[in-house]
Protein backbone atom coordinates (compact mmCIF):
# COMPACT_ATOMS: atom_id res chain seq x y z
CA UNK A 1 0.00 0.00 0.00
CA UNK A 2 1.34 3.48 -0.41
CA UNK A 3 2.59 5.01 2.44
CA UNK A 4 1.30 8.28 2.07
CA UNK A 5 2.44 9.61 4.93
CA UNK A 6 6.16 9.54 4.21
CA UNK A 7 5.73 10.88 1.05
CA UNK A 8 5.44 14.35 2.78
CA UNK A 9 7.00 13.99 5.68
CA UNK A 10 9.86 11.85 4.31
CA UNK A 11 12.30 15.08 3.78
CA UNK A 12 10.88 16.60 7.76
CA UNK A 13 12.68 15.55 10.43
CA UNK A 14 10.55 14.13 13.36
CA UNK A 15 9.11 16.99 15.62
CA UNK A 16 10.91 16.22 18.52
CA UNK A 17 14.15 17.14 17.02
CA UNK A 18 13.11 20.82 16.32
CA UNK A 19 11.13 20.91 19.41
CA UNK A 20 13.88 19.77 22.05
CA UNK A 21 15.68 23.04 20.60
CA UNK A 22 12.65 25.22 21.05
CA UNK A 23 11.70 24.07 24.39
CA UNK A 24 15.34 24.38 25.38
CA UNK A 25 15.38 28.21 24.64
CA UNK A 26 13.12 29.33 27.54
CA UNK A 27 14.96 27.10 29.91
CA UNK A 28 17.81 29.58 29.31
CA UNK A 29 15.32 32.57 29.18
CA UNK A 30 14.49 31.45 32.83
CA UNK A 31 17.73 30.73 34.23
CA UNK A 32 19.02 34.39 32.62
CA UNK A 33 16.23 35.86 34.20
CA UNK A 34 16.86 34.22 37.92
CA UNK A 35 20.22 35.80 37.60
CA UNK A 36 18.77 39.06 37.06
CA UNK A 37 16.69 38.72 39.50
CA UNK A 38 18.79 37.46 42.26
CA UNK A 39 22.30 39.14 40.83
CA UNK A 40 20.48 42.69 40.18
CA UNK A 41 22.72 45.32 39.64
CA UNK A 42 25.77 43.78 40.12
CA UNK A 43 25.05 42.62 36.65
CA UNK A 44 24.95 45.97 35.09
CA UNK A 45 28.66 47.22 36.55
CA UNK A 46 30.95 46.43 32.90
CA UNK A 47 30.84 43.87 29.95
CA UNK A 48 33.65 42.37 31.13
CA UNK A 49 32.52 41.37 34.58
CA UNK A 50 31.99 37.57 34.47
CA UNK A 51 28.57 37.30 35.73
CA UNK A 52 27.71 39.16 32.58
CA UNK A 53 29.98 37.44 30.69
CA UNK A 54 27.96 33.94 31.44
CA UNK A 55 24.41 35.79 30.98
CA UNK A 56 25.33 37.16 28.16
CA UNK A 57 26.09 33.60 26.78
CA UNK A 58 22.66 31.96 28.48
CA UNK A 59 21.03 34.71 25.81
CA UNK A 60 22.98 34.14 23.05
CA UNK A 61 23.76 30.28 22.77
CA UNK A 62 21.25 29.30 25.59
CA UNK A 63 18.05 31.25 23.92
CA UNK A 64 18.91 32.72 19.90
CA UNK A 65 21.75 30.09 19.32
CA UNK A 66 19.02 27.21 20.15
CA UNK A 67 16.21 28.33 18.68
CA UNK A 68 17.83 29.26 15.19
CA UNK A 69 19.79 26.05 15.17
CA UNK A 70 16.68 23.91 15.72
CA UNK A 71 14.81 26.12 13.05
CA UNK A 72 17.57 25.41 10.28
CA UNK A 73 17.55 21.78 10.51
CA UNK A 74 13.42 21.63 10.06
CA UNK A 75 13.54 24.43 7.55
CA UNK A 76 16.05 23.90 5.01
CA UNK A 77 13.88 20.88 3.34
CA UNK A 78 11.07 23.55 2.93
CA UNK A 79 13.21 26.63 2.03
CA UNK A 80 16.04 24.94 0.16
CA UNK A 81 14.38 21.66 -1.06
CA UNK A 82 17.46 19.79 0.51
CA UNK A 83 16.99 18.01 4.05
CA UNK A 84 19.68 17.92 6.54
CA UNK A 85 21.71 14.60 6.32
CA UNK A 86 21.59 12.20 9.47
CA UNK A 87 18.60 14.56 11.13
CA UNK A 88 17.74 13.11 13.71
CA UNK A 89 21.74 11.77 14.56
CA UNK A 90 23.24 14.97 14.34
CA UNK A 91 19.91 17.06 15.84
CA UNK A 92 20.31 15.16 18.66
CA UNK A 93 23.77 14.93 19.51
CA UNK A 94 24.59 18.67 18.69
CA UNK A 95 21.22 19.68 20.95
CA UNK A 96 23.45 17.80 23.75
CA UNK A 97 26.23 19.22 23.41
CA UNK A 98 25.27 22.94 22.66
CA UNK A 99 22.74 22.31 25.22
CA UNK A 100 25.63 21.15 28.38
CA UNK A 101 28.39 23.29 26.51
CA UNK A 102 26.64 25.92 27.36
CA UNK A 103 25.50 25.06 30.52
CA UNK A 104 29.64 24.61 31.65
CA UNK A 105 30.62 27.71 29.62
CA UNK A 106 28.34 29.69 32.09
CA UNK A 107 29.63 27.85 35.15
CA UNK A 108 33.24 28.69 34.13
CA UNK A 109 32.40 32.39 33.47
CA UNK A 110 31.23 32.03 37.19
CA UNK A 111 33.75 29.77 38.84
CA UNK A 112 36.77 30.52 37.22
CA UNK A 113 36.83 26.95 36.52
CA UNK A 114 39.77 26.37 33.57
CA UNK A 115 38.58 22.65 33.99
CA UNK A 116 34.99 23.66 33.10
CA UNK A 117 36.92 26.24 30.47
CA UNK A 118 38.16 23.74 28.60
CA UNK A 119 35.24 21.19 29.23
CA UNK A 120 32.94 23.49 27.79
CA UNK A 121 35.13 24.61 24.81
CA UNK A 122 35.34 20.93 23.48
CA UNK A 123 31.93 20.66 23.88
CA UNK A 124 30.66 23.93 22.10
CA UNK A 125 33.28 23.10 19.65
CA UNK A 126 32.13 19.51 18.55
CA UNK A 127 28.51 20.78 18.84
CA UNK A 128 29.04 23.48 16.85
CA UNK A 129 31.25 22.27 14.18
CA UNK A 130 29.09 18.51 13.53
CA UNK A 131 26.15 21.01 12.98
CA UNK A 132 28.20 23.20 10.71
CA UNK A 133 29.09 19.99 8.66
CA UNK A 134 26.08 18.91 8.13
CA UNK A 135 24.07 21.83 7.26
CA UNK A 136 27.10 22.70 5.16
CA UNK A 137 26.18 19.49 2.88
CA UNK A 138 22.65 20.29 2.86
CA UNK A 139 23.52 23.69 1.53
CA UNK A 140 26.02 22.27 -0.97
CA UNK A 141 23.88 19.96 -2.32
CA UNK A 142 21.11 22.84 -3.05
CA UNK A 143 20.14 23.30 -6.69
CA UNK A 144 18.86 26.38 -6.80
CA UNK A 145 20.34 28.82 -5.42
CA UNK A 146 18.42 31.92 -3.62
CA UNK A 147 19.11 34.55 -2.23
CA UNK A 148 17.91 33.51 0.85
CA UNK A 149 20.43 30.12 0.55
CA UNK A 150 23.30 32.56 -0.24
CA UNK A 151 22.90 34.12 2.87
CA UNK A 152 21.81 31.06 5.06
CA UNK A 153 25.11 29.92 3.66
CA UNK A 154 27.06 33.02 4.64
CA UNK A 155 25.19 32.66 8.42
CA UNK A 156 26.49 29.39 9.13
CA UNK A 157 29.70 30.55 8.12
CA UNK A 158 29.85 33.21 10.42
CA UNK A 159 28.73 30.82 12.95
CA UNK A 160 32.05 28.89 12.51
CA UNK A 161 34.02 31.89 12.85
CA UNK A 162 32.58 33.23 15.84
CA UNK A 163 33.11 29.73 17.24
CA UNK A 164 36.64 29.99 16.51
CA UNK A 165 37.34 33.20 17.70
CA UNK A 166 35.40 32.10 20.81
CA UNK A 167 37.65 29.53 20.83
CA UNK A 168 40.66 31.40 20.77
CA UNK A 169 39.58 33.88 23.40
CA UNK A 170 38.45 30.90 25.76
CA UNK A 171 41.38 28.66 25.76
CA UNK A 172 43.41 31.35 26.84
CA UNK A 173 46.48 30.82 24.47
CA UNK A 174 46.49 34.89 23.56
CA UNK A 175 47.54 35.08 26.89
CA UNK A 176 50.23 32.74 26.74
CA UNK A 177 51.10 34.20 23.87
CA UNK A 178 51.53 37.89 25.66
CA UNK A 179 48.90 39.43 23.48
CA UNK A 180 47.57 42.67 24.92
CA UNK A 181 44.87 43.61 23.34
CA UNK A 182 42.00 40.85 23.99
CA UNK A 183 38.98 43.22 24.19
CA UNK A 184 39.55 44.05 20.93
CA UNK A 185 39.55 40.27 19.49
CA UNK A 186 36.20 40.00 21.90
CA UNK A 187 34.83 43.05 19.57
CA UNK A 188 35.66 40.30 16.16
CA UNK A 189 34.04 37.83 18.09
CA UNK A 190 30.54 39.32 18.79
CA UNK A 191 30.55 41.36 15.28
CA UNK A 192 30.73 37.56 13.97
CA UNK A 193 27.93 36.22 16.09
CA UNK A 194 25.76 39.45 16.63
CA UNK A 195 25.96 40.50 12.67
CA UNK A 196 27.11 37.77 10.92
CA UNK A 197 25.25 34.43 12.43
CA UNK A 198 22.43 35.90 13.42
CA UNK A 199 22.25 38.90 11.32
CA UNK A 200 22.52 36.98 7.73
CA UNK A 201 20.38 34.29 8.88
CA UNK A 202 17.76 36.95 10.19
CA UNK A 203 18.11 38.57 6.27
CA UNK A 204 17.71 35.49 4.41
CA UNK A 205 14.90 34.18 6.51
CA UNK A 206 13.25 37.38 6.11
CA UNK A 207 13.08 37.23 2.27
CA UNK A 208 11.29 34.06 2.85
CA UNK A 209 9.06 34.60 5.91
CA UNK A 210 8.33 38.21 5.58
CA UNK A 211 6.09 38.87 2.29
CA UNK A 212 5.04 35.15 3.07
CA UNK A 213 3.63 35.60 6.78
CA UNK A 214 1.76 38.73 6.08
CA UNK A 215 1.33 38.76 2.27
CA UNK A 216 3.70 41.84 1.62
CA UNK A 217 5.60 42.46 -1.60
CA UNK A 218 8.69 40.58 -2.07
CA UNK A 219 12.09 42.74 -0.78
CA UNK A 220 13.54 44.77 -4.16
CA UNK A 221 15.61 42.17 -5.94
CA UNK A 222 18.73 44.06 -5.75
CA UNK A 223 18.58 44.45 -2.13
CA UNK A 224 18.13 40.75 -2.03
CA UNK A 225 20.90 39.72 -3.92
CA UNK A 226 23.51 41.82 -2.69
CA UNK A 227 23.12 42.59 1.13
CA UNK A 228 24.33 39.88 2.65
CA UNK A 229 26.88 39.16 0.46
CA UNK A 230 27.78 42.61 1.11
CA UNK A 231 27.68 42.59 4.66
CA UNK A 232 29.89 39.39 4.49
CA UNK A 233 32.18 40.81 2.82
CA UNK A 234 32.31 44.18 4.67
CA UNK A 235 32.72 41.80 8.33
CA UNK A 236 35.71 40.40 6.45
CA UNK A 237 37.19 43.40 5.35
CA UNK A 238 36.18 45.41 9.20
CA UNK A 239 37.86 42.05 10.61
CA UNK A 240 41.25 42.55 8.60
CA UNK A 241 41.13 46.41 9.37
CA UNK A 242 40.37 45.53 13.69
CA UNK A 243 43.69 43.28 13.44
CA UNK A 244 45.11 46.12 11.84
CA UNK A 245 44.61 48.23 14.20
CA UNK A 246 45.68 45.72 16.68
CA UNK A 247 48.97 45.28 15.10
CA UNK A 248 49.19 48.71 15.00
CA UNK A 249 49.29 49.08 11.09
CA UNK A 250 45.95 50.76 10.48
CA UNK A 251 44.93 53.75 12.38
CA UNK A 252 41.72 52.62 14.73
CA UNK A 253 39.38 55.03 13.13
CA UNK A 254 39.23 53.43 9.71
CA UNK A 255 37.85 50.08 11.66
CA UNK A 256 34.96 52.47 12.56
CA UNK A 257 34.69 53.82 9.62
CA UNK A 258 34.08 50.03 8.93
CA UNK A 259 31.62 49.01 10.80
CA UNK A 260 29.82 52.16 10.44
CA UNK A 261 28.67 51.21 6.76
CA UNK A 262 27.90 47.71 8.06
CA UNK A 263 25.69 49.31 9.97
CA UNK A 264 24.23 51.21 7.74
CA UNK A 265 23.51 47.72 6.02
CA UNK A 266 21.51 46.32 8.52
CA UNK A 267 19.63 49.75 8.97
CA UNK A 268 18.94 49.63 5.61
CA UNK A 269 17.02 46.22 5.95
CA UNK A 270 15.21 47.19 8.99
CA UNK A 271 13.67 50.47 7.15
CA UNK A 272 12.98 48.17 4.25
CA UNK A 273 11.47 45.19 6.38
CA UNK A 274 9.38 48.17 8.30
CA UNK A 275 8.18 49.04 4.78
CA UNK A 276 7.07 46.27 3.71
CA UNK A 277 5.18 44.77 6.84
CA UNK A 278 3.44 48.53 6.53
CA UNK A 279 2.00 47.69 3.10
CA UNK A 280 1.08 44.16 4.01
CA UNK A 281 -2.22 42.53 1.87
CA UNK A 282 -2.93 40.46 5.39
CA UNK A 283 -4.17 43.14 8.09
CA UNK A 284 -5.35 41.04 10.56
CA UNK A 285 -3.72 41.19 13.84
CA UNK A 286 -0.72 38.80 14.01
CA UNK A 287 1.47 38.64 16.94
CA UNK A 288 4.98 37.41 15.28
CA UNK A 289 4.55 40.71 13.29
CA UNK A 290 4.22 42.65 16.74
CA UNK A 291 7.24 40.89 17.78
CA UNK A 292 9.06 41.12 15.22
CA UNK A 293 8.61 45.27 15.10
CA UNK A 294 9.86 45.15 18.12
CA UNK A 295 13.14 43.45 16.34
CA UNK A 296 12.85 45.97 13.27
CA UNK A 297 12.52 48.94 14.99
CA UNK A 298 15.79 48.01 17.45
CA UNK A 299 18.04 47.98 14.65
CA UNK A 300 18.08 51.39 14.07
CA UNK A 301 17.84 52.54 17.81
CA UNK A 302 20.76 50.25 18.34
CA UNK A 303 22.54 51.97 15.26
CA UNK A 304 21.81 55.73 16.91
CA UNK A 305 23.49 54.17 20.10
CA UNK A 306 26.24 52.92 18.47
CA UNK A 307 26.77 56.16 16.40
CA UNK A 308 26.29 58.13 19.49
CA UNK A 309 29.23 56.04 20.91
CA UNK A 310 31.41 56.17 18.50
CA UNK A 311 31.04 60.37 17.86
CA UNK A 312 31.51 61.14 21.53
CA UNK A 313 34.37 59.23 23.27
CA UNK A 314 32.66 60.36 26.70
CA UNK A 315 29.75 58.10 25.92
CA UNK A 316 31.51 55.50 24.18
CA UNK A 317 33.38 54.85 27.22
CA UNK A 318 31.07 54.86 30.06
CA UNK A 319 30.36 51.58 30.88
CA UNK A 320 26.62 52.02 30.55
CA UNK A 321 27.22 52.27 26.65
CA UNK A 322 28.20 48.87 25.94
CA UNK A 323 25.84 47.49 28.33
CA UNK A 324 22.70 49.04 26.45
CA UNK A 325 23.98 48.29 23.38
CA UNK A 326 24.22 44.52 23.87
CA UNK A 327 20.46 44.91 25.84
CA UNK A 328 19.67 46.33 22.72
CA UNK A 329 20.51 43.63 20.25
CA UNK A 330 20.21 40.85 22.40
CA UNK A 331 16.85 41.25 23.65
CA UNK A 332 15.19 43.88 21.43
CA UNK A 333 16.64 42.20 18.24
CA UNK A 334 17.25 38.66 18.69
CA UNK A 335 15.47 37.56 21.52
CA UNK A 336 12.30 39.47 19.86
CA UNK A 337 12.13 38.06 16.54
CA UNK A 338 13.26 34.55 17.18
CA UNK A 339 10.66 34.27 20.22
CA UNK A 340 7.58 35.72 17.67
CA UNK A 341 9.23 33.06 15.70
CA UNK A 342 7.83 30.55 17.66
CA UNK A 343 4.62 31.35 17.69
CA UNK A 344 4.62 30.28 13.66
CA UNK A 345 6.85 27.39 13.62
CA UNK A 346 5.44 25.44 16.77
CA UNK A 347 1.60 25.62 16.12
CA UNK A 348 2.12 25.06 12.38
CA UNK A 349 4.53 21.97 13.29
CA UNK A 350 2.44 20.59 15.70
CA UNK A 351 -0.49 20.65 13.18
CA UNK A 352 1.53 19.50 10.14
CA UNK A 353 2.39 16.29 11.74
CA UNK A 354 -0.77 15.31 12.98
CA UNK A 355 -2.53 16.08 9.71
CA UNK A 356 -0.26 13.86 7.96
CA UNK A 357 -0.87 11.22 10.45
CA UNK A 358 -4.37 11.82 10.48
CA UNK A 359 -4.24 11.61 6.21
CA UNK A 360 -2.50 8.56 6.12
CA UNK A 361 -5.16 6.91 8.67
CA UNK A 362 -7.79 8.71 6.38
CA UNK A 363 -9.06 9.10 9.87
CA UNK A 364 -12.17 11.83 9.66
CA UNK A 365 -13.29 10.89 14.01
CA UNK A 366 -10.18 12.93 15.35
CA UNK A 367 -10.22 16.00 14.75
CA UNK A 368 -7.02 18.25 14.71
CA UNK A 369 -6.61 21.40 16.11
CA UNK A 370 -5.77 24.57 13.97
CA UNK A 371 -2.92 26.62 15.04
CA UNK A 372 -4.28 28.77 17.33
CA UNK A 373 -6.03 25.90 19.16
CA UNK A 374 -2.29 24.79 19.98
CA UNK A 375 -1.96 28.44 21.02
CA UNK A 376 -4.51 30.73 21.99
CA UNK A 377 -3.30 33.97 20.45
CA UNK A 378 -4.60 35.68 24.06
CA UNK A 379 -2.05 34.01 25.67
CA UNK A 380 0.48 34.61 23.25
CA UNK A 381 -0.44 38.43 23.39
CA UNK A 382 0.32 38.45 26.97
CA UNK A 383 4.04 36.89 26.34
CA UNK A 384 4.49 39.55 23.96
CA UNK A 385 3.60 42.33 26.81
CA UNK A 386 5.43 40.69 28.96
CA UNK A 387 8.28 40.47 27.05
CA UNK A 388 7.95 44.31 25.83
CA UNK A 389 8.04 44.99 29.85
CA UNK A 390 10.46 43.38 30.73
CA UNK A 391 12.95 44.73 27.42
CA UNK A 392 12.05 48.20 28.36
CA UNK A 393 13.32 47.57 32.10
CA UNK A 394 16.44 45.53 31.34
CA UNK A 395 17.33 48.79 29.30
CA UNK A 396 16.83 51.03 31.80
CA UNK A 397 18.40 49.08 34.64
CA UNK A 398 21.72 49.04 32.17
CA UNK A 399 21.47 53.02 32.93
CA UNK A 400 20.38 52.65 36.05
CA UNK A 401 21.00 48.98 37.44
CA UNK A 402 20.01 49.79 40.95
CA UNK A 403 16.38 51.05 40.07
CA UNK A 404 15.52 48.24 37.51
CA UNK A 405 17.92 45.58 37.88
CA UNK A 406 15.41 42.87 40.15
CA UNK A 407 12.44 44.25 38.57
CA UNK A 408 13.79 43.31 34.76
CA UNK A 409 14.63 39.51 35.76
CA UNK A 410 11.15 39.78 37.93
CA UNK A 411 9.50 40.49 34.06
CA UNK A 412 11.86 38.30 32.05
CA UNK A 413 10.67 35.71 34.59
CA UNK A 414 7.64 36.11 34.18
CA UNK A 415 7.94 36.20 29.99
CA UNK A 416 10.26 33.08 29.82
CA UNK A 417 7.46 31.10 31.92
CA UNK A 418 4.31 32.34 29.94
CA UNK A 419 6.59 31.74 26.81
CA UNK A 420 7.55 28.13 27.61
CA UNK A 421 3.81 27.02 30.17
CA UNK A 422 2.52 28.32 26.33
CA UNK A 423 5.19 26.13 24.05
CA UNK A 424 4.66 22.53 26.81
CA UNK A 425 0.52 23.45 25.92
CA UNK A 426 0.97 23.27 21.87
CA UNK A 427 3.30 20.33 23.11
CA UNK A 428 0.44 18.66 25.41
CA UNK A 429 -2.15 18.95 22.60
CA UNK A 430 -0.38 17.92 20.05
CA UNK A 431 0.60 14.79 22.61
CA UNK A 432 -3.42 14.47 23.00
CA UNK A 433 -4.51 14.23 19.92
CA UNK A 434 -1.88 11.92 18.56
CA UNK A 435 -2.96 9.54 21.34
CA UNK A 436 -6.25 10.42 20.34
CA UNK A 437 -5.15 8.97 16.37
CA UNK A 438 -2.68 5.76 17.48
CA UNK A 439 -6.38 4.50 19.70
CA UNK A 440 -7.85 4.78 16.03
CA UNK A 441 -5.48 3.48 14.56
CA UNK A 442 -5.22 0.62 17.03
CA UNK A 443 -9.11 -0.28 17.16
CA UNK A 444 -9.14 -0.25 13.05
CA UNK A 445 -6.46 -2.76 13.13
CA UNK A 446 -8.28 -4.57 15.47
CA UNK A 447 -11.56 -4.63 13.93
CA UNK A 448 -10.08 -5.46 10.27
CA UNK A 449 -8.00 -8.16 12.12
CA UNK A 450 -11.19 -9.54 14.04
CA UNK A 451 -13.15 -9.23 10.08
CA UNK A 452 -10.08 -11.09 8.47
CA UNK B 1 8.14 34.74 -23.24
CA UNK B 2 6.47 33.92 -20.33
CA UNK B 3 7.03 30.99 -18.05
CA UNK B 4 5.46 28.82 -16.42
CA UNK B 5 7.07 29.86 -13.39
CA UNK B 6 6.01 33.61 -13.94
CA UNK B 7 2.79 32.89 -14.75
CA UNK B 8 1.91 30.67 -11.70
CA UNK B 9 3.49 32.19 -9.15
CA UNK B 10 1.55 35.45 -9.90
CA UNK B 11 -1.43 33.13 -9.83
CA UNK B 12 -0.72 32.30 -6.26
CA UNK B 13 -0.28 35.92 -5.46
CA UNK B 14 -3.71 36.20 -6.84
CA UNK B 15 -4.86 33.93 -4.42
CA UNK B 16 -2.79 35.36 -1.33
CA UNK B 17 -4.63 38.93 -2.39
CA UNK B 18 -8.36 36.97 -2.17
CA UNK B 19 -7.25 35.17 1.12
CA UNK B 20 -6.02 38.25 3.01
CA UNK B 21 -9.53 40.03 2.01
CA UNK B 22 -11.96 37.68 3.37
CA UNK B 23 -9.28 37.25 6.21
CA UNK B 24 -10.11 40.76 6.84
CA UNK B 25 -14.25 41.13 6.22
CA UNK B 26 -14.33 38.48 8.64
CA UNK B 27 -11.92 39.44 10.94
CA UNK B 28 -13.67 43.23 11.06
CA UNK B 29 -17.27 40.55 11.46
CA UNK B 30 -18.68 41.57 7.98
CA UNK B 31 -19.83 38.03 6.62
CA UNK B 32 -21.73 39.74 3.71
CA UNK B 33 -18.28 40.08 1.56
CA UNK B 34 -16.35 38.17 3.99
CA UNK B 35 -18.75 35.21 2.67
CA UNK B 36 -18.28 36.18 -0.65
CA UNK B 37 -14.71 37.31 -0.97
CA UNK B 38 -13.81 33.75 0.56
CA UNK B 39 -15.80 31.88 -2.23
CA UNK B 40 -13.70 33.74 -4.49
CA UNK B 41 -10.98 32.88 -2.64
CA UNK B 42 -11.58 29.00 -2.86
CA UNK B 43 -12.94 29.20 -6.39
CA UNK B 44 -9.55 30.59 -7.38
CA UNK B 45 -7.71 28.63 -5.69
CA UNK B 46 -9.24 25.58 -6.78
CA UNK B 47 -9.28 26.35 -9.90
CA UNK B 48 -5.27 26.33 -9.45
CA UNK B 49 -5.34 23.36 -8.57
CA UNK B 50 -7.19 21.78 -11.99
CA UNK B 51 -4.65 23.75 -13.56
CA UNK B 52 -1.94 22.12 -11.97
CA UNK B 53 -3.48 18.41 -11.43
CA UNK B 54 -5.22 18.33 -14.81
CA UNK B 55 -2.57 19.99 -17.34
CA UNK B 56 0.44 20.99 -15.45
CA UNK B 57 1.34 17.20 -13.79
CA UNK B 58 0.37 15.01 -16.19
CA UNK B 59 2.24 16.83 -18.75
CA UNK B 60 5.30 16.43 -16.44
CA UNK B 61 4.99 13.06 -14.77
CA UNK B 62 4.96 12.18 -18.85
CA UNK B 63 7.88 13.88 -19.86
CA UNK B 64 10.12 12.98 -16.18
CA UNK B 65 8.29 9.58 -16.11
CA UNK B 66 8.36 11.26 -12.24
CA UNK B 67 4.85 9.69 -10.76
CA UNK B 68 6.07 9.19 -7.44
CA UNK B 69 8.09 12.76 -7.06
CA UNK B 70 7.50 15.82 -6.25
CA UNK B 71 4.52 16.08 -7.96
CA UNK B 72 2.24 13.44 -5.73
CA UNK B 73 3.95 15.38 -2.64
CA UNK B 74 1.85 18.25 -4.27
CA UNK B 75 -1.33 16.40 -4.81
CA UNK B 76 -0.98 15.39 -1.24
CA UNK B 77 -0.80 19.05 -0.30
CA UNK B 78 -3.42 19.98 -2.25
CA UNK B 79 -5.56 17.32 -0.13
CA UNK B 80 -4.48 19.20 3.21
CA UNK B 81 -5.57 22.36 1.71
CA UNK B 82 -9.09 21.60 0.61
CA UNK B 83 -9.69 19.89 3.83
CA UNK B 84 -8.79 23.04 5.40
CA UNK B 85 -11.01 25.01 3.13
CA UNK B 86 -13.79 22.85 3.41
CA UNK B 87 -13.65 23.40 7.42
CA UNK B 88 -13.12 27.54 6.25
CA UNK B 89 -16.58 27.31 4.35
CA UNK B 90 -18.02 25.51 7.80
CA UNK B 91 -16.95 28.04 9.94
CA UNK B 92 -18.12 30.42 7.70
CA UNK B 93 -21.54 29.04 7.39
CA UNK B 94 -21.72 28.97 11.18
CA UNK B 95 -20.47 32.27 11.21
CA UNK B 96 -17.79 31.76 13.62
CA UNK B 97 -15.31 33.97 13.28
CA UNK B 98 -12.59 32.50 16.22
CA UNK B 99 -12.73 29.00 14.01
CA UNK B 100 -12.10 31.31 11.11
CA UNK B 101 -8.90 32.85 12.12
CA UNK B 102 -7.69 29.53 13.47
CA UNK B 103 -7.98 27.64 10.46
CA UNK B 104 -7.12 30.31 8.04
CA UNK B 105 -3.87 31.15 10.05
CA UNK B 106 -3.10 27.41 9.53
CA UNK B 107 -4.64 27.94 5.84
CA UNK B 108 -1.80 30.39 5.39
CA UNK B 109 1.06 28.47 6.81
CA UNK B 110 0.21 25.46 4.21
CA UNK B 111 -0.70 27.86 1.24
CA UNK B 112 2.75 29.03 1.43
CA UNK B 113 5.26 26.65 2.53
CA UNK B 114 3.25 24.93 -0.61
CA UNK B 115 4.08 27.53 -2.86
CA UNK B 116 7.38 28.16 -1.99
CA UNK B 117 8.35 24.66 -2.58
CA UNK B 118 6.63 25.19 -6.18
CA UNK B 119 7.92 28.20 -7.26
CA UNK B 120 11.57 27.36 -6.14
CA UNK B 121 11.82 23.87 -7.08
CA UNK B 122 8.84 22.41 -9.02
CA UNK B 123 8.02 25.16 -12.06
CA UNK B 124 11.16 25.53 -12.55
CA UNK B 125 11.56 22.08 -13.17
CA UNK B 126 8.26 22.02 -15.18
CA UNK B 127 9.53 24.85 -17.51
CA UNK B 128 13.23 22.66 -17.97
CA UNK B 129 10.96 19.76 -18.84
CA UNK B 130 8.09 21.18 -20.68
CA UNK B 131 10.87 23.40 -22.73
CA UNK B 132 9.29 25.07 -26.37
CA UNK B 133 6.29 23.13 -25.02
CA UNK B 134 5.48 25.91 -22.10
CA UNK B 135 3.26 28.19 -24.02
CA UNK B 136 1.08 25.78 -25.56
CA UNK B 137 0.45 24.35 -21.91
CA UNK B 138 0.09 27.94 -20.08
CA UNK B 139 -2.94 28.25 -23.14
CA UNK B 140 -4.31 24.83 -22.11
CA UNK B 141 -4.01 25.67 -18.11
CA UNK B 142 -6.16 29.12 -19.32
CA UNK B 143 -8.93 27.50 -20.97
CA UNK B 144 -9.69 25.26 -17.91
Amino acid sequence: MLNTATLSLDQAPPISIPFRYFLTAPLFGLAAALMLLINGPDLFLTRWSPLTLGLTHMITLGMLAMVMCGALLQMLPVIAGSPVPGVVAVGTFCHILITLGTGMLIFAFLSGSVVGEVVALGMMGGGVIVFFVAVTIALWRVKHVSATIVAIRLAVAALLITLLFGLLLGSGILGSLGFGDIASLVDVHLAWGLLGWIGLLLIGISYQVVPMFQVTPEYPPRLRRLLAPALFVGLLIWTLLMLGAISGVVNGWVAEVGMFILICGFVLYAVTTIRLQAQRKRRVPDITLLFWRTGMLFIPFCALIWIAGSVSPAIGNDPHYSLLLGVGLLLGVGVAVINGMLYKIVPFLSWFHLQNRQMSLMCMTVKVPNMKEFIPDKAARLQLYLFQASLLLTLAATLFPAWFAHLAGLFFLASNALLMKNLLLAMHRYRQTLHALSAYAESAQSSSDGVG
Amino acid sequence: MTTITETMARNHRHCDELFAQAEELIAQGDWVQGREQFEAFRDTTENHFTMEEGVLFPGFEQRTGQTMGPTQMMRMEHAQMRQLMADMEAAVAHEDDERYLGLSETMMMVMQQHNMKEEQMLYPMTDQAFADDAEATLQEMKML
